[in-house]
């Protein structure tokens, strides 16, 4: 099952070309600077905007497709589309806001009291938009969208305008929406910590064009890519929770074939979680140390290396069994362990290093 | 305070006449007020600076200009006028029918400006969001569009209304000046300072004018608070 976009459209200042494909069901996340299209793309996706030419393949139904004249308006295309600003009908109560696009739908597998549950929004069903918190709109916001039993839903910056905590309070109900209602999803940000959290597939954009595209462990740490070249760049590795080792208040888990040691965590055994490594946490050696506080290390091949002269660092991305790991070192590093690609290398990652994201 | 007898039988008849012509020209003025408004702010058309300059004509023609031209269009040898008259037996000039249309083509503007003000107001954002939700257009113009504007049209049904009560020209023009059918205040005010011993009457009726306009005014701001309370603004 595939999800399959391609469009065009000349604006007077940008023309954007866009192409990808995802598996689904996923989170397809768009990053990229700002006005490089990123939200044009949701816009098309919904019918907002009427691109020059526009295909939009979901799972082999054909949602618009401009060459053979199918171009659904947007009342007609269930595609669920959550914007930046929640956009709630003020003169409604968040009940009858949520009621607005279910009652115009085909009944479907989604239910207004689960939904209602899924987003913890049961205390606010009586209140008007105006007197709710950014976060409580933006949920009320994700729920009005899939309450139209939407094909896709379409998320333009839905954190964009909330501050910190706010974010932290919305992001693990996102994270709980992919994984229960099984949606294809399409996620505009900019945020790398909404992307670690979140996305599958992501699709990098810069003026108008697709940069890069794929899944997002991968994406990540290209060191090549303007991702890496970050301040907060690094790796995101999926890993499940292998066990806990209760005297040395560690947990052992299993990212492809490398085994990683982290602070004592609650999830149980089993449990899929998302791991982000920093790339300057991690060392470079060239022979195993002994004799050293951080609990992992791993043994694996430079893949990719990549100098950034104005900022006097190599980034360097190490293929271990099945996953891969960005390190940012500095040229006289690379210089002296003869760091190029091919080269076998052992990474050193303290375990207090490795953040848990939360999903 | 004075009683029912302030008035006599008679110049309570006008207050009564003149009510009753300006509720018709704000019942009848008012849809098409709103769906003007609506086209000028939403929609995208040839001829649509022309359409927004003709709307607001009457405010910036003097009334008795105004009651000419509905003249020349409504009256019996006009295109209009003519055709009512043969097809339905509609007669509007020298009628209270034709004095609401003679306030209501010169309130027409003051309708629209309120109205106006209220849709642009309205976030297009909200009905970009009505369509993803799979509302089509009367569905979006009907529960969107209209709630929201609602402060904008009573306000402007108000204002319209209290001018009404003072239109002179245009009705005397339009419609003349019958006892009983169009002599709605201001007339009567005018031909009773044209009488001999009529200042009395005048002043009578000038405090009922005075009272009405402040009682809409006042309305006017009261609900305009209350709807936009209402309607979460």
């Amino acid at each position: 099952m595939s999800l399959s976009v391609s469009f065009r459209h000349r604006f007077t200042n940008l023309e954007l070309q866009i192409e990808f494909e995802a598996p689904t069901p996923g989170v397809v996340a768009f990053f990229g600077p700002s006005g490089c299209g990123k939200s044009t793309i949701v816009m098309a996706a919904a019918g907002l905007l009427k691109p020059d030419t526009c295909r939009i393949e979901l799972d082999g139904a054909m949602l618009a497709d401009t060459a053979s004249g199918v171009s659904l308006p947007p009342e007609k295309r269930r595609i669920g589309l959550v914007f930046q600003d929640a956009r709630l009908f003020p003169h409604m109560s968040v009940r009858n806001n949520l009621r607005f696009g279910m009652r115009r739908a085909p009944p479907g597998p989604i239910q207004l009291d689960d939904v209602v549950d899924l987003l913890g929004i049961a205390p606010l069903l009586g209140r008007r938009p105006r007197s709710l918190s950014g976060g409580e709109r933006q949920r009320v916001a994700i729920g009005r969208a899939l309450l139209t039993q939407p094909k896709l839903l379409a998320m333009d910056e839905p954190l964009a305008s909330l501050d910190g905590p706010r974010k932290a309070e919305i992001l693990p109900f996102l994270a709980r929406l992919k994984t229960t209602l099984k949606l294809p999803i399409l996620y505009v940000t900019h945020s790398t910590e909404e992307l670690a959290s979140l996305a599958d597939t992501l699709v990098l954009l810069d003026a108008g064009r697709v940069v890069a595209a794929g899944p997002l462990p991968e994406i990540m740490t290209r060191s090549d890519l303007p991702l890496a070249r970050r301040d907060d760049a690094g790796a995101m590795l999926t890993a499940k929770v292998v066990g806990h080792d209760a005297d040395r208040q560690l947990t052992a888990l299993q990212a492809g074939g490398a085994r990683l040691w982290v602070p004592r965590l609650e999830h149980e055994a089993g449990t899929v979680v998302r791991a982000r490594i920093p790339a300057r946490e991690v060392i470079l050696a060239t022979e195993k140390p002994t004799q050293i506080s951080a609990h992992n290390v791993i043994a694996g091949t430079v893949h990719g290396i990549t100098a950034e002269p104005t900022r006097h660092e190599t980034l360097v991305e190490v293929a271990l069994d099945g996953v891969s790991l960005l390190a940012r070192v500095t040229p006289d590093a690379t210089e002296s362990l003869g760091l190029v690609a091919g080269r076998e290398v052992v990474a050193v990652v303290k375990s207090t290093s490795i953040e848990i994201l939360p999903v | 305070m004075p009683g029912w007898d302030f008035l006599s039988p008679d110049e309570w008849g006008v207050v009564l006449l003149t009510l009753d012509v300006a509720t018709r020209s704000v019942v009848f003025g008012l849809p098409v007020a709103v769906l003007v408004a609506w086209l000028l702010a939403r929609t995208h058309f040839p001829g649509r600076g022309l359409l927004d300059a003709f709307a607001h004509l009457p405010m910036v023609l003097p009334p008795v200009v105004v009651g000419w031209l509905l003249l020349l269009i409504f009256g019996l040898r006009g295109p209009i006028g003519a055709w009512l008259f043969n097809w339905f037996g509609v007669r509007l000039v020298f009628t209270t029918a034709g004095a609401a249309l003679a306030c209501a083509v010169t309130s027409f503007p003051l309708m629209l400006r309120a109205i106006r003000l209220s849709l642009d107001a309205v976030d297009p954002g909200l009905e970009q969001a009505a369509r993803t939700l799979g509302a089509g257009p009367i569905d979006r113009f009907v529960n969107i569009i209209l709630p929201l504007t609602a402060p904008g049209i009573l306000v402007g049904g108000i204002v319209g209304f209290a001018s009404c009560l003072g239109n002179f020209g245009a009705v005397i023009t339009f419609a003349g000046n019958i006892h009983g059918k169009t002599q709605t205040l201001p007339l009567a005010i005018f031909t009773a300072l044209q009488t001999p011993n009529g200042g009395e009457t005048a002043a009578r009726l000038s405090l009922v004018s005075v009272t009405l306009a402040i009682a809409g005014l006042l309305a006017s701001q009261w609900v305009s608070r209350r709807v936009e309370i209402l309607v979460g603004r």
